[in-house]
């Protein structure tokens, strides 16, 4: 018997590792400092995804974005991610 | 001996590199097209510089799964040798076939313009035909040429001696000040540890005549022709 697959949409988000320079989050915190903003103390810029797909539970849809993250999404020499559902 | 130069949807230093080892090295050359999945008995692979698959994601990073990609990860892991420069490096680096990553330029800017590069390693396929210390003029053309690699993994380049090329002064001074992108320590190229796989920034195939305003980029590729016809090819 197959499980009927539902829909899933999960969101990933990519971001610099701590320690690794971010050249565009250090440019757009000067350009608030030029704007009066003298508060901002740091900015880290970062993307996110959205996946929409099928599958036949939450366990293995978790799966499958931690994959293609890993493997595509992310560089994991220079970022990090993180998944939600 | 035989080159082959990868074309990627996006690669625009394609034509430079064939046009050097045809035209100026005198050697043979041929196209090899990113859905292909033969190499056609290239003894050298070159990926060229450009814009793969508009630099989507990062750059490298979808040019990295095309078809010949995986040939390529055979080849060099059978001591085939691969040249990756510029956008080849980082494919290169995508591909795990070197280590680290690169950041976009600390200037945030496309930088394009002649630098001057120290050749550390003459013991590698791509630069037996230069001295130590030797330098080379080569130009840069890129806006993620800012290379990173955690502390780890600098000292495991440093200890096995695969930093090749260093950013430096017309003299060989080594500084910041020579540093057109922010790399981590001026690093220009590195190589992997059997070192037949080498990745660079700088175009040495934009530098093949004078009329081009330097012919130090024949060291690199006269260097691979010594090294292949050397094991008798």
């Amino acid at each position: 018997m197959s499980k009927e697959k539902k829909s899933y949409r999960a969101t990933v988000y990519v971001r610099l590792k701590e320690g690794v320079l971010d050249p565009q989050g250090t440019t757009i915190k000067r350009a608030l400092g030029d704007m009066g903003y003298n508060g901002v103390e740091e900015i880290r810029s970062g993307k996110f995804f959205e996946v929409s797909f099928s599958s036949a539970s939450r366990k293995e849809a978790l799966k499958l974005v931690n994959e293609i993250s890993d493997k595509l999404l992310a560089n994991p020499v220079i970022e990090d991610f993180k998944v939600e559902i | 001996m035989k080159f082959g130069v990868v074309i990627f949807p996006g690669s625009n230093c394609d034509f430079d590199a064939y046009q050097i080892v045809k035209s100026v090295m005198k050697v043979e050359v041929e196209f090899l097209w990113h859905q292909d999945k033969d190499l056609n008995g290239c003894d050298c692979v070159i990926l060229p510089g450009g814009f793969s698959y508009g630099d989507y994601l990062r750059t490298g990073a979808i040019a990295r799964f095309s078809p010949i990609m995986q040939k390529i990860l055979e080849f060099a892991e059978k001591g085939g040798l691969v040249i990756g420069i510029c956008n080849g490096f980082q494919i290169l680096l995508e591909a795990g076939l070197l280590p680290g990553a690169m950041l976009r330029n600390s200037s945030l800017r496309f930088v394009c313009k002649w630098v001057h590069i120290k050749v550390e390693q003459e013991d590698t396929p791509f630069t037996n035909n230069c001295q130590r210390s030797q330098v080379l003029k080569i130009p840069v053309a890129h806006t993620d040429g800012n290379y990173f690699i955690s502390d780890a993994g600098l000292e495991e380049l440093k200890e096995n001696n695969q930093i090749v090329f260093h950013y430096c002064s017309p003299q060989g001074e080594i500084d910041r000040a020579y540093n057109p992108n922010g790399a981590l320590e001026n690093i220009a190229g590195i190589c992997n540890r059997k070192r037949n796989v080498l990745g660079m920034m700088p175009h040495p195939e934009r530098a093949g005549e004078m009329i081009l305003g330097s012919e130090d980029g024949k060291y690199i590729f006269s260097s691979i022709v010594n090294f292949v016809k050397g094991k008798g090819n």
